[in-house]
């Protein structure tokens, strides 16, 4: 599917040299959502090159930058067509812009417009004022939940073989037959992987400002924790002896060291979280997911000879 | 701040050096996590671990005022740079206007 607009300056409604000139990226999202939120009123769109990539990404990436709005202003020849010299940018584009040397660049002076499209015909109306409201980026649960399939689906090609590798494995070494364990041992080691996956790619996002912690592993681990004891619980409630604790822990370690993994990806995904904070995560949780993961497996194996 | 989530305390790269600025206000036009306010004629960092160091204030300071590492939380992206993969390509998927969309490209989180 191509997701591009070609870049340029768009005529919205019927525009004179007085409509307001609108900049935004060749991203057909971006774009479709600029002109139906500005629907019914005159304006000029100016359309940067930014590989199709939106306003957000693309000013993060530099592409929707300084010299590519410059440079396609000169190019579309603005200067001849508007009598002014003002831009409207998305609010999200200042990353990547910067609004100074815009304006000594090529004369064209940058004003901010809200973080929404949807705020903007209200941002006109109020004379270029924007509410406090209309700055903030907030992440609600309906965007949260639009990124679960982001998490899940990429998700799937591992467990595509974590699942049947698991099942195979606890048909193995365990007291009965090959057929008996796999349907036992086999069957709830695939449940706890499964636990895990929902725990980290789904439960996480959804319940992400009510989960203990703040870093996304802390999160996706608790997540786990809970989806990993339904499980145990499920499966037959107290481990008793001795090989079958040794089985659950292991199990147990193993989808809570997933769904903290999972959980940590999804900091890319999530909008306030910060580099230099995702490093400092990384530094301990990427170590104690291995280390969980590995005495998970080790237990896992051990509760064969126990 | 109400109603918003924040991420891990005291490790922004955020840094003002008051003396440079001008009072302009820009960055805080531009803050998505209103970290910054107007206070005197001088702008002050009144919610730094709201920051997510997207670099939109040190970019529109004409003054170089506010310095900041910027750069994308993905942890996706953190792995790949540290395993050598050209792959820091990590972009989140919320678009500008507030609505999400698949843009990301191969390689990305």
């Amino acid at each position: 599917m191509n997701y591009t607009v070609d870049p340029g300056l768009y005529a919205l409604g019927a525009p004179d040299k007085q409509s307001p000139v609108l900049v935004t990226a060749n991203f057909k999202l971006s774009f479709d959502r600029l002109r139906s939120a500005f629907g019914g009123r005159n304006a000029w769109i100016l359309v940067l090159d930014t590989k199709g990539i939106n306003v957000w990404c693309a000013a993060g990436k530099g592409t929707f930058g300084t010299d590519e709005l410059t440079g396609r202003l000169k190019a579309s020849g603005l200067e001849k067509i508007v009598s002014h010299r003002h831009l409207i940018l998305p609010q999200l584009s200042a990353p990547g812009v910067a609004a100074h040397a815009v304006k000594r660049a090529c004369g064209f002076s940058v004003a901010y417009g809200p973080i929404r499209a949807g705020d903007l015909s209200e941002f006109m109306d109020r004379g270029m004022k924007a509410t406090p409201e209309m700055r903030t980026k907030r992440f609600p649960l309906a965007e949260r939940a639009v990124l679960v399939p982001m998490e899940f689906i990429p998700a799937l090609k591992w467990m595509a073989v974590l699942l049947p590798l698991f099942l195979v494995l606890g048909g193995v070494g365990f007291s009965g037959t090959f057929r008996g364990d796999i349907t036992t041992h086999g069957i709830q080691a695939a449940f706890m992987l499964t636990g895990g996956l929902l725990a980290g790619a789904v439960l996480t996002p959804l319940l992400l400002p009510w989960l203990p912690g703040r870093a996304f592993a802390a999160k996706g681990a608790v997540a786990g924790l809970i989806t990993g004891c339904i499980v145990i619980f499920l499966s037959g409630g107290a481990p008793d002896t001795a090989a079958i604790q040794a089985e659950s822990s292991g199990m147990l370690l193993i989808s809570v060291a997933l769904a903290a993994y999972l959980a940590m990806n999804f900091t890319g995904a999530s909008d306030y979280t910060s580099l230099s904070g995702v490093r400092r995560e990384m530094q301990w949780a990427a170590p104690l997911l291995i280390a969980g993961a590995t005495l998970g497996l080790i237990l896992w194996t051990a509760a064969r000879f126990l | 701040m109400a109603n918003t989530l924040t991420y891990l305390k005291n490790v922004t790269t955020l840094a003002l050096d008051a003396d440079l600025c001008v009072g302009c206000g820009m960055c805080t036009v531009v803050c998505p996590r209103a970290v910054l306010s107007l206070k005197n004629g001088k702008v002050e960092i009144v919610e730094r671990d709201a920051c997510m160091e997207c670099g939109a204030c040190a970019q529109n300071c004409p003054t170089r005022a506010l310095k900041v590492d910027a750069g994308v939380g993905c942890a996706a992206a953190v792995i790949n740079t540290a395993l050598g993969r050209s792959g820091d390509e990590c972009c989140c998927v919320v678009d500008a206007n507030g609505k999400t969309g698949p843009v990301c490209g191969p390689g990305c989180c």
